[in-house]
């Protein structure tokens, strides 16, 4: 029982870094039909940007944020500048898989090159540390994940829904012609959106390099949950990617106490069922035509 | 233009006799080696885009039929240890499993809306890897190793090549008729519009689900053929993300949805793939340039050869034609779903 508890404990601090990491996915691809297969080896570039700057040039990881936040923001921006908005016409969302997992080998060619394919890590001290809450063993950075992760979507929620930005991004999610029509500037919300999208791997590229060792090939496994999950959560919908970031990872942590060979499966076994039901998946919008 | 008639029929025609004779002249295994992988590869394309060339879902999950049948044949013929050039026969087989595993792939990725289709094929594909990695029978991460075959060292290639022609110009054939046949037609209208297609009568879930079904066949057959060829299967080969994704973008390049296209496309690409990594760019290098192509070739031709090619040629035609007298000239068809898709 206390392992359980603990399982659900992990699952649900760890979940809430994932539900980050999807967020911005399923952010870019509701404004813009874009499906970022990069996101996972943007995760991983940031976890080295956050190696780099705490192994070479002691900064804290966390305080690092204040650089790579800003940095993936740009690489953001420059990635939707210089392809994703020249991708027109019918096979766009399939267009934008080929031109960001181009994105993807291009990064991972580079990390290879540049760091090898040892897998690294780093240890800030409070990524050893933890302390016990009622027989429960709770490692700081996995605090400290879930603050940042609880503080950047809803710092995410009050920019959808409270700012002028926030209303013609959702516009723009609504319906492209028209908000194009009534003024909005459809380019610039378009880029505005896959920078915050990227961003977002920043803190979760810096919560993952603490709690993992990396090499530049781990994007694929990270990318192949966060596609598992924000289809879960239904394309589109950042509340069903925080509710289906959270159930698939507590349901993956338990899993792990009897299975952990298997326990990755529990993430695709829990999308088959679950599109078998609903094949919008769980909070997605039903769509007005087949296509 | 009886011309234009006879250049098509003469063209394939001398293409599948260089085929035939290419290796009587080029003998060095090396060459034939890497003729061997593209034939591979020009069946995959085609294969794959007799479903989403033609109907738009596009997969990127067939590197699971691949798999598959080079599981089975490997399993196949270490369990039976099948001697020699009797493993060739287990490649129809190889084909049939790949056609049974898309059934129940296809009825439930099928369901879904085009956007999610993509994703969901990258799942099934992880799922299928992730069981390679973790059962007995398929040796786990080392895989599983070919017996070693006795056939004559100068001749070794010859039949992996010849069979590999086979299913390639068979896969071909099979997506010229099913373009050419009301089926063809079927799965284009569901790909420009499926509801309109459905009103008219298109049973859009079967068209689909045989299509898949039918274009698993192939890459089934010619992963047993990989794996008997290149002696060694394990998960990160057999599965591996970056054939489906090769395969999208021969078929790309080539033109999405013709006959000709992917074929173009994968004898483009895999010999200057193979070319590269051997003799150019060593490590991870490769992997760069191979990503600022694939970009390149996406932002530029986005249509691809095929369909870029004919225009102009259409329009050379054309302004010849209207030199001479004056020209009927045809308005072109622009759909108001591509209008719309052109605004957004």
């Amino acid at each position: 029982m206390a392992k359980f508890l603990q399982a659900v404990t992990d699952g649900i601090l760890g979940g809430a870094v994932y539900a980050l990491m999807a967020a911005g996915l399923t952010l870019i691809f509701g404004v813009m039909d874009i499906i970022n297969i990069a996101q996972g080896v943007l995760v991983i570039l940031a976890a080295y940007l956050s190696y780099v700057l705490s192994a070479h040039l002691h900064i804290d990881p966390l305080l690092g944020l204040l650089i790579t936040v800003p940095a993936m923001f740009v690489l953001g921006i420059a990635i939707e500048w210089a392809f994703m908005r020249r991708l027109r016409g019918r096979e766009r969302t399939a267009m934008s898989l080929l031109v960001s997992y181009a994105v993807a080998v291009i990064i991972e060619g580079a990390l290879y090159q540049a760091f090898g394919s040892t897998p690294v890590g780093y240890l800030p001290r409070y990524a050893i540390a933890s302390f016990h809450i009622l027989g429960f063993y709770l490692p700081y950075i996995y605090l400290i994940g879930f603050g940042l992760a609880a503080v950047a979507m809803a710092a995410i929620y009050l920019m959808l829904y409270r700012t002028k930005f926030g209303r013609s991004v959702r516009a723009t999610m609504q319906d492209k012609v028209a908000a194009r029509l009534i003024g909005i500037n459809v380019d610039r919300v378009a880029a505005l959106t896959f920078g915050i999208g990227v961003a977002v791997t920043a803190a979760g590229g810096m919560v993952f390099g603490a709690t993992n060792t990396f090499n530049p090939d781990s994007g694929y496994d990270l990318i192949s949950r966060l596609l598992s999950i924000v289809i879960l959560g239904g394309l589109g919908s950042i509340a069903g990617a925080l509710v289906a970031a959270l159930f698939m990872v507590t349901a993956e942590e338990i899993v792990n106490i009897w299975q952990p060979t298997w326990a990755t499966a529990v993430y695709y076994a829990a999308l088959v069922i679950v599109l078998l039901v609903r094949p919008t998946g769980l909070l997605g919008k039903r769509e007005a035509r087949a296509q | 233009m009886s011309a234009s008639r006879l250049t098509r029929p003469v063209a394939i025609g001398a293409l599948l006799a260089f085929a035939v004779a290419f290796p009587l002249v080029f003998t060095n295994p090396a060459v034939t080696t890497n003729a061997i992988y593209t034939l591979i590869f020009v069946a995959w394309a085609a294969a794959w885009n007799s479903f989403s060339g033609y109907s738009g879902y596009i997969s990127l999950g067939h590197a699971v039929f691949f798999g598959s049948g080079a599981y089975f044949t490997a399993i196949a013929t270490i369990d039976w240890r099948l001697p020699g050039s009797d493993v060739f026969w287990l490649l129809p087989l190889a084909g049939l499993l790949g056609g049974v595993i898309a059934v129940p792939f296809g009825i439930f990725a099928l369901r879904v809306r085009r956007h999610t289709f993509v994703v969901i094929t990258i799942a099934v594909f992880f799922i299928f890897q992730l069981t390679a990695y973790n059962l007995a029978v398929t040796g786990g991460t080392s895989g599983l190793l070919a017996p070693t075959i006795n056939f004559a060292a100068a001749t070794y290639n010859n039949p992996f090549y010849y069979i590999a022609l086979g299913i390639a110009v068979g896969t071909v054939l099979i997506s010229w008729l099913i373009r050419r046949s009301r089926f063809g037609l079927q799965l284009r209208a569901i790909r420009d519009d499926e509801d309109r297609a459905r009103g008219l009568g298109v049973r859009a879930m079967r068209v689909k689900l045989s299509a898949f079904v039918f274009s698993a066949v192939p890459v089934g057959m010619v992963g047993g053929l990989w794996w008997y060829f290149t002696t060694l299967v394990d998960p990160s080969s057999g599965f591996d993300p970056l054939n489906d994704v090769a395969v999208a973008l021969m078929a790309f390049l080539g033109g999405l949805g013709t006959v000709s296209g992917p074929v173009l496309g994968a004898l483009i690409i895999e010999p200057s793939y193979l070319y590269f990594q051997q003799q150019v760019a060593a490590g991870y290098f490769i992997w760069m340039l191979y990503g600022a192509l694939f970009l390149l070739v996406i932002l530029v031709l986005p249509r691809g050869i095929i369909p870029t090619t004919a225009e102009r040629i259409g329009n050379w035609l054309d302004r010849k034609r209207r030199n001479g007298a004056v020209a009927r000239r045809e308005p072109q068809v622009v759909t108001a779903a591509d209008r719309d898709k052109e605004l957004a």
